[in-house]
């Protein structure tokens, strides 16, 4: 039952905030971005509240670095920022990815590139997400598309950052950071929490990247009687540099396959009247709103449409909308970016994709879905 | 003879500087200094970015992290507001700390976070091949300065006096006792503590400059360093190009860690009322 308890009124960002600490996040480090802001604000009132830690740091690339520094304290730990703020972390993101030190990356999109639009949506930091930092990386990204799914998806972050080792994306965009709804809050019995596997082994014996079956190293926090190195340099299981190409390969085939060996239970996505359709929409974030109503719109005047709502883009469905593809030929995708996760359809698909993009910082509406729709040819 | 053993990892040697680098002398200077705070290698933590200092934690036995190029400093933050009760030391050079690095470096003195931050002053980029960095000497050569440097250089102490650090202090490699006592001082002090340690990179800054060998080098932070206490009372032009050693900051101000404690445990109050 829905009471004053479990319902609130709130934006995305609030969300956000409100599910890392139940997800048990302590540590937040950020700089003031619009339009993430009131996600650190938020976190400003309420850690000192909780006994964690919140700190405003000189930049974005100190803030990725203190969230690193302190999840290898045993820390769970989060930034949140927007497109130029995410381009200063891509280093310390890359060095999260390589070290395997868990963090939560909040990106809250505005219009790029640059400064861009401060105030107004975009989704185009999708390939930014996957491929922002140099080298082969392992990487998660999430994009929620109501705020609560924010609240989900931000404690499934952290859950898969704890769990795989990686740092995880969670894509919000304008729209989605500032909307403010009516949100049911999950029992707190029934949310599922992960936490990273900690290693039982003696000090001595410990090997901080020691090869286990399921390719996750196991953790020991730093402090906590296991004196290890990490370095962002290629390493070996002991985690000193190493340049023996056998061990290089054997690191970055690892990184890579801890997610890719995996990605059946990361993927996420949610159909809808897919059945009978002759005509799919790939939709995402907020831009998935508006593709729900063109679609119930598209149903009334009897067009045959249904939608494929991508909840973690990365890893991205690739063989999930191959499948959709073996009987469905045409393929919608809009997005606030000018094609990122359309030419990921495309290659999912082997079709050509209907594109619906803006990149003027207005939402994309229903009737401009539609419109498409109809413009499709039979 | 002093037991470095004990902290060495001796499977991560042969290490990487070259013959005459001053790392090792400041990495024993370091060692002497935490042997005497008695701390224990579980509760030290060694921080450190990328170029030849950065490369000390490989080699001794703590909680060791080698971080990107400048941002060592805002690791270690993230590292000790997570766990207060580790003594966190940062190692870093000329460059990674004040230029990548000098925005986390000011802030951090700002702060006035509780960590050491032990910084090898070459007046190069070493790992890089020699190139000019802020604190290389006008006039001085680097490769990316074949004609000399016509920057002024940056005063590491001084700057770090200024941005609100605690403790500030500055040896040589040449006065290596003087060196581990002031470590061993900015270990022991509650808040940002600076010591700079002057040290030779013969490979890339003598060669250029034609100032020896590391020998030489030595020499010349002998003949020209004064201690603080006479640089106070002499002339500027006596000063001029000379080392300025010692105790050069010591002040009590609140300090970071204590101030967040104090403020939740206040909100937490008010909370509960």
């Amino acid at each position: 039952m829905v009471n004053r308890e479990n319902a609130k009124l709130m934006t995305g960002n609030e969300a956000c905030a409100e599910a890392a600490l139940v997800a048990g996040m302590s540590f937040f480090a950020g700089y003031p971005i619009t339009p993430s802001s009131e996600i650190a604000e938020c976190l400003a009132r309420r850690l000192p509240q909780e006994g964690g830690t919140f700190v405003q740091m000189e930049d974005e690339l100190a803030s990725m670095a203190a969230i690193i520094g302190a999840s290898l304290a045993g820390v769970k730990s989060m930034t949140a920022t927007s497109g130029p703020g995410f381009s200063l972390m891509q280093e310390n993101i890359g060095y999260a990815s390589m070290t395997e030190v868990p963090c939560v990356i909040v990106n809250v999109q505005r219009g790029g590139p640059s400064t861009g639009l401060p105030t107004l949506p975009s989704q185009a930091d999708v390939m930014q997400a996957r491929w922002g930092t140099h080298g082969d990386h392992p990487i998660i990204a999430v994009a929620p598309s109501t705020v609560r799914e924010t609240y989900d998806w931000t404690i499934k972050a952290f859950n898969f950052s704890e769990r795989f080792r990686v740092p995880v994306v969670v894509l919000l965009d304008e729209i989605i950071g500032h909307i403010n709804e009516k949100i049911v809050f999950p029992k707190r019995e029934e949310i599922e929490i992960v936490d990273r596997a900690r290693t039982k082994q003696n000090p001595e014996d410990y090997k901080p990247y020691e090869l286990t079956d399921s390719d996750i190293p196991l953790f020991a926090d730093f402090g906590s009687g296991y004196r290890y190195h990490v370095t962002g340099l290629s390493h070996d299981e002991t985690g000193f540099p190493t340049n023996d190409p056998k061990k290089v390969d054997l690191l970055h085939r690892r990184l890579n396959r801890k997610i890719d060996r995996y990605k059946s239970e990361i993927i996420s996505y949610k159909t809808a009247f897919l059945e009978d359709a002759d005509l799919c929409i790939v939709a995402f974030g907020s831009s998935a709103r508006s593709a729900y109503r063109a679609v119930s719109r598209a149903r009334t005047s009897g067009l045959k449409v249904g939608i494929f709502h991508i909840f973690v883009l990365w890893p991205f469905p690739y063989e999930e909308l191959n499948k959709i593809a073996r009987r469905i030929k045409k393929f919608i995708v809009p997005e606030m970016n000018l094609g990122q996760v359309a030419h990921e359809v495309a290659c999912a698909t082997k079709y050509e994709v209907t594109q619906v993009n803006r990149v003027d910082g207005g939402l994309i509406t229903p009737d401009e879905i539609l419109e498409a729709i109809k413009n499709v040819p039979v | 003879m002093f037991p470095y053993e004990k902290y060495l990892r001796r499977d991560r040697f042969p290490h990487i500087w070259c013959t005459g680098c001053g790392c090792g002398i400041v990495l024993k200077a370091l060692l002497r200094a935490i042997e005497r705070s008695k701390i224990s290698k579980d509760d030290i933590a060694l921080v450190s970015g990328i170029g030849c200092s950065s490369r000390t934690p490989g080699y001794v036995d703590f909680n060791t992290l080698h971080t990107t190029h400048g941002r060592a400093i805002a690791f270690a933050t993230g590292l000790k507001l997570a766990k207060k009760e580790l003594k966190v030391i940062v190692v870093t050079g000329d460059g990674d700390a004040t230029a990548i690095g000098g925005n986390h470096f000011i802030h951090a003195a700002r702060r006035n976070l509780d960590m050491t931050v032990l910084i090898y002053n070459n007046y190069i980029y070493g790992m890089t091949g020699g190139q000019a960095s802020p604190t290389t000497p006008t006039g001085k050569k680097g490769s990316t300065a074949p004609y000399g440097t016509i920057e002024p250089a940056f005063d590491i102490s001084g700057l770090a006096i200024a941005a609100g650090a605690s403790f500030v202090a500055r040896s040589t490699c040449y006065h290596a006792v003087q060196l581990d006592k002031y470590i061993h001082k900015g270990i022991l002090k509650k808040g940002f503590s600076v010591i700079e340690a002057i040290s030779p990179c013969p490979t890339y800054y003598a060669r250029p400059n034609r100032l020896g060998n590391v020998v030489d080098m030595l020499q010349w932070y002998k003949e020209n360093s004064i201690p603080v206490e006479v640089a106070r009372k002499v002339s500027e032009e006596e000063k001029k190009d000379k080392i300025i050693i010692g105790i050069l900051h010591d002040a009590e101000k609140p300090e970071f860690c204590e101030e967040y404690q104090r403020l939740s445990a206040r909100v937490r109050k008010i909370d509960n009322k």
